[in-house]
């Protein structure tokens, strides 16, 4: 699948619900599914910082794949990492570079692009987007 | 006669909605709201007198010096302050610490003490460490036990001859505590040490009676205690002020000017440099006014009314912990629930129209004190109702059902 049609597929699901609560309840469900890190990982170096909760972003390439794993001490973030992970997991580098990520929006999860939430949505893009510019020059090379 | 529903129709802002349902604003210890008295005070300033001050000779520039020095003496008569010129306009409680700061640098030398607690806000430990820094002067801690109180056996201990000045918070941001600065101000003085009280988080609550109290210097904001923001005093005995050096160099602040010496301006323009936040100085005193209007011990009252009902109705979760258990404190709780991250528990209140802060607070010392990442902080005003506590507390037991 492409990351636009998950995004669509994610769009999908989240209309089912009428209010931010049952929103929220799957948002929290889907961190569950989260591929965790492990816990040898959880490195500094792979900290997306901020004074709110603590996230652990890990990538890996595998036959010219992201792969992602991750982790929070707070399940929302939590939740917001796997929604993310689920649209960029086995794409290459340049499709995650060249993905926009609009539809966090229409999922109704807006509040959590507002720059004072250290550990949003827009730092934890940023970070996999790191990523996939460093894996992008390595196949390159 | 306090009655917060008449209160309550100062305060435009607190009929608003937030996500949809009416806002609980219980984040006062981050900035409070702002009633209409002191939004008129600001908007009559910016429609009718606004002027530069302390140098036309025109009407309007007259009118806002008039105003503005006005405020100074309303600031100082609140305070018990001896003279108007040791109130010291500054942009806020950070901007009164680092004029101290800067100044002491020009007294210390290698290996004199300065003492702080633990129970700091970032904005007070980092002053302190730049300065011992740039001096050689050793920085010491007062600790904290596990009430959220400050060890006064310890603070005894540390303060010697070589103590040259003790930095303390007037009341914990985090926690809440009301510190002994009474009879810290006595001991530090005892060994000939200089006292700097931060009141940033009190004088919403309380009315410091710095006469009596005998500190060197107390600072405070504006925007605590219903004032605007950008604004904020420091109060220095006199003594102290003359012997501090300048901190910003600028107009206001000079006596005369040639390109060979510059000799400085009395006090207080001597640490005014530049064109003031005049309508900020203004409404500041606009702002002591309406806070007064109320009375603080009314003020006190309610808010302990409050503080003892929502600590009651909290306790009452499984699994919550308060943290800042001190007898003598203000309206403001910290607490976890087992299991849960604060921040989870911010932003689902959040979602119900409750402003509460979470995190560490600019409070790394505390955190670490207690081995957690951060807490829910709920901090009351004594315009904030029993029926917001009960909205509250519901919510939080909501955000519990959904986040265990």
């Amino acid at each position: 699948m492409t990351i636009k049609a998950i995004q669509e597929e994610l769009i999908e699901e989240f209309a089912m619900f009428d209010d931010w609560m049952q929103r929220y309840e799957y948002m929290i469900d889907l961190g569950k599914s989260l591929p965790l890190i492990q816990a040898k990982n959880k490195t500094d170096d792979r900290v997306i910082k901020g004074c709110q909760s603590k996230v652990w972003l890990e990538a890996e390439l595998k036959e010219d794949k992201m792969v992602f794993s991750a982790d929070s001490d707070a399940i929302i973030t939590k939740g917001i990492i796997a929604i993310l992970i689920r649209t960029f997991n086995h794409q290459t580098p340049t499709d995650i570079l060249n993905a926009n990520t609009d539809f966090i929006d229409k999922i109704g999860l807006k509040e959590h692009l507002s720059a004072t939430r250290a550990n949003g949505l827009t730092s934890m893009i940023k970070k996999l987007k790191l990523y996939a510019t460093a894996y992008q020059a390595k196949l390159n090379s | 006669m306090f009655d917060v529903t008449t209160i309550r129709k100062d305060f435009p802002i607190l009929s608003r909605k937030v996500n949809g349902r009416p806002l609980v604003y219980l984040d006062n210890a981050a900035t409070s709201q702002k009633p209409q008295q002191v939004i008129d005070c600001i908007v009559d300033y910016y429609a009718n007198y606004n002027a530069n001050i302390h140098r036309g000779v025109h009407a309007l520039s007259q009118e806002a010096t008039d105003a503005y020095e006005a405020s100074r003496k309303k600031i100082q008569t609140h305070f018990g302050i001896a003279k108007s010129h040791e109130v010291i306009f500054t942009s806020g409680t950070t901007h009164s610490i680092n004029i101290v700061a800067n100044g002491f640098a020009s007294i210390l030398s290698a290996n004199d003490e300065i003492i702080v607690s633990q129970l700091e806000h970032h904005s007070n430990i980092v002053p302190w460490q730049m300065l011992c820094k740039t001096t050689g002067a050793i920085l010491r801690v007062i600790p904290m036990n596990l009430e959220g109180g400050l060890d006064m056996d310890a603070y005894q201990e540390l303060l010697c001859s070589k103590t040259k000045l003790v930095f303390v918070n007037h009341i914990s941001n985090t926690l809440g505590t009301i510190n002994p600065i009474e009879f810290m101000t006595q001991q530090a003085h005892q060994v000939g040490a200089a006292i700097l009280i931060d009141g940033a988080q009190s004088c919403s609550h309380i009315k410091p009676d710095l006469a009596a109290l005998d500190c060197d210097f107390y600072v405070t904001s504006a925007h605590k205690m219903c004032g605007p923001t950008g604004i904020g005093m420091l109060y220095g005995k006199e003594a102290w002020l003359e012997k501090l050096p300048p901190f910003q160099g600028g107009g206001e602040m000079i006596d005369q000017v040639t390109f060979e010496q510059t000799t400085y301006a009395g006090l207080p323009n001597k640490f005014e440099a530049g064109t003031p936040n005049v309508c900020g100085g203004i409404a500041f005193g606009a702002a002591i006014d309406y806070l007064n209007t109320i009375g603080f011990d009314a003020i006190a009252n309610h808010e302990e009314a409050l503080l003892n009902y929502a600590t009651k109705k909290l306790l009452a979760i499984d699994g919550l912990k308060i943290y800042g258990t001190t007898k003598k404190k203000t309206s403001v709780i910290s607490f976890n629930i087992e299991g849960i991250h604060p921040y989870d528990i911010g932003t689902i209140v959040d979602k119900l129209g409750i402003a509460v802060r979470t995190g560490q607070h600019c409070t790394q010392p505390i955190m670490d004190f207690f081995t957690i990442s951060g807490t829910v902080r709920a901090s009351f005003a004594f315009y904030n109702t029993q029926e917001e506590i009960d909205i509250f507390v519901a919510a939080v037991e909501k955000a519990k059902m959904m986040l265990s």
